[in-house]
């Protein structure tokens, strides 16, 4: 088939995105490489320059955890993970009801942004027809969404999701969709590179073994993009864990003082409770705030675990 | 009177239409047989009026410069180019007698009678088993394949080089050996007819050399046609040699492929009839 344009240069992509898109498609291509000079030369300085980069940033990551494992150090303990948040009794306060938030609006992102964005890419990939008008439009509008800032999104939630054709109201729900919508591109456009780093003979080997095109994709392409695919996921999801500012607009309020559930009541995540005491000038406050950085940490560490867990799996077993 | 014919064994839900079938002077041993066959890509017309009759159980060879549709003119042959957006296929590709591109034909049907294997070796990335397993297990067939696999390995000559590795990666394998799995993928699946895309074309001469002692292991089962560029290749191992060159038009700029002669091979490459042949043999380019 004919080579088509790169089109991950015709729009600039945010830094995130690109890291995501080029993530995806390096583990991919990974499995289909044996090895020529060239490229591994040219892997090794690249390897060094990013390896430089890294460290500097690094340098950097370590400062901030130090600074929040010493800061918040008298509150790192059980209390911080079983109760309910307070101002009144700072030193018993905790982040229980946050921790739930977060799995739960997180837990629904997962839901929502794997089927949707691995569906689109393999649709866009596999089965559309570039010519088409239509796909064009909803390629290129792919693209310069993923540089949407995140308050847009919120925006959005809040005019159409909190309130308008959806009207959920304030609920964990709503934070959940807010947030799938914000990382959708990424998901999207991480495993279309992905899928398009599985090489055509492999699907055309199917092909020409009797396989439909669904079974080409689904048998062949698929797993050989799925660790790829991860990656982008992986990436997606650690940025809708940080996220505070769209969620402070479709309902992220800030003292739940009550477990939450998913489609009523209000709820609230790690990070805009964190935001919430760090914004407060009682000195314990400040410690409840860098404490609560820690747990968002192993939060985000367990989830990624998981996520790499199930990627390795993939890359050896498929 | 309605004619009807005996539906081959390997295409068995394929009816066709009385007007469709081939007339009565059809060559009962010809697997195909092409009647002004034309294909376009879109607008472009890249192959032109192609006559041609393969034989059964032999080694048909497409020559011609790059570019003159020999691929395109192969991947009509098990309907891969139905893939392609813009494709399309005019006139007759019968297959033993039946229309290949007959309302009733399901494309996919088709691809597990007429298998192929490509230009470069393009094996899954999993094990040498699952590779040769995968067309049967496509197929529906469950459970212990090894036997399966055994047949397939063998076929290809590839069994004694792997058979205490059949669980490991078939990229560990050299070029050479993957190219004979995929001749063992394309066999697992019991086709009728093996195409194969300039097969040996990636290849080191001794790995060329397997794969050329394996063919003339092959059409003793299976009807072969094969698209070279290179000539000795063509001559070594091939009972039939058709000729194609492009025509260029310089008004529209577009470039068509004609079949230019098709003959036992031993006639195409000492006395063809075409001049054009002729230069194109003995390496004067016209
Ligand atoms: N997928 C495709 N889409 C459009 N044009 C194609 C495609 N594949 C081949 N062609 C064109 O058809 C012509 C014949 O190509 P091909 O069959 O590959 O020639 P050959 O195998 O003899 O080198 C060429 O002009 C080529 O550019
Ligand atoms: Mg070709």
């Amino acid at each position: 088939m004919a080579d088509e344009p790169d089109y991950s240069s015709r729009v600039a992509l945010p830094p995130r995105t690109r890291v995501a898109v080029g993530g995806a498609r390096d583990v991919t291509e990974a499995l289909f490489t044996s090895g020529d000079r060239k490229k591994k030369i040219q892997g090794t300085i690249f390897l060094g320059l990013l390896l430089f980069g890294l460290s500097i940033a690094l340098i950097a990551i370590a400062a901030m955890i130090i600074w929040a494992f010493v800061a918040g150090g008298p509150r790192l303990n059980v209390n911080l993970l079983t109760n309910v948040p307070s101002i009144v009794t700072p030193e018993n306060a905790g982040y229980r009801t946050a921790i739930l938030g977060t799995l739960y609006v997180i837990g629904g992102v997962i839901l929502l942004i794997v089927p949707l964005g691995v569906g689109a890419a393999v649709y866009l990939e596999q089965f559309a027809n570039p010519a088409n008008k239509f796909n064009r439009f909803v390629d290129l509008n792919i693209q310069n969404l993923a540089g949407v800032p995140s308050i847009v999104f919120g925006i959005l939630g809040l005019a159409f999701i909190v309130r308008g054709p959806l009207s959920l109201g304030f609920v964990a729900a709503a934070g959940s969709l807010t947030l799938a919508l914000l990382v959708l591109p990424t998901v999207i456009l991480a495993s279309r590179e992905a899928i398009r780093a599985v090489p055509s003979s492999i699907r055309d080997g199917s092909l020409a073994l009797g396989a439909t095109v669904w079974q080409a994709v689904w048998r062949q392409v698929l797993p050989a993009a799925l660790p790829g695919i991860l990656t982008g996921v992986i990436l997606a999801v650690s940025r809708a864990i940080g996220e505070a500012a769209p969620l402070l607009l479709v309902g992220a309020v800030t003292f739940v003082t009550f477990n939450p559930s998913f489609f009523e009541g209000g709820y609230s995540t790690l990070p805009t409770m964190i935001y919430s005491y760090a914004k407060r000038p009682q000195e314990e406050l400040q410690v409840l705030a860098a404490a609560g950085v820690v747990v968002m940490l192993l939060l985000l560490i367990m989830i990624n675990s998981v996520a790499i867990y199930l990627r390795n799996r993939f890359e050896r077993t498929w | 009177m309605s004619e009807t014919t005996t539906p081959s064994p390997a295409l068995p839900d394929i009816e066709v239409s009385a007007d469709r079938v081939a007339s009565v002077d059809t060559e009962p041993k010809n697997t195909f047989e092409l009647r002004d066959v034309n294909v376009f890509y879109g607008q472009m017309l890249a192959v032109k009026d192609v006559s041609m009759a393969i034989p059964h159980n032999q080694i048909t060879a497409f020559i011609g410069p790059s570019g003159c549709g020999k691929s395109t003119l192969l991947r009509s042959l098990n309907r891969m180019n139905d893939l392609i957006p813009g494709a399309r296929v005019e006139g007759d590709v019968l297959y033993h007698g039946m229309d290949m591109y007959g309302p009733k034909v399901d494309p996919v049907q088709v691809r597990t009678v007429i298998g192929m294997v490509f230009q470069k070796p393009n094996p899954f990335p999993k094990s040498i088993y699952d590779n040769v397993a995968f067309g049967p297990r496509l197929q529906g067939r469950k459970g212990n394949l090894d036997d399966v696999v055994e047949e397939a390995l063998r076929g290809a000559a590839l069994w004694d080089e792997v058979k205490d590795r059949l669980k490991d990666n078939a990229y560990g394998m050299s070029g050479g050996q993957q190219q004979r799995l995929c001749i063992a993928r394309a066999i697992a699946v019991q086709p009728d007819v093996i195409l194969m895309d300039e097969p040996c074309s990636a290849l080191d001469p001794v790995s060329t050399g397997r794969i050329e002692d394996l063919m003339a292991e092959l059409k003793k089962t299976y009807t072969i046609v094969i698209v070279t560029h290179n000539m000795q290749q063509a001559a070594r191992v091939a009972d039939r040699t058709a000729f194609f060159t492009v025509l260029a038009n310089d008004e529209t700029g577009s470039r068509t492929g004609v079949l230019v002669e098709y003959d036992l091979t031993s006639k195409i490459f000492s006395k063809p009839d075409d001049e054009r042949t002729e230069n194109y043999v003995s390496g004067r380019f016209g």
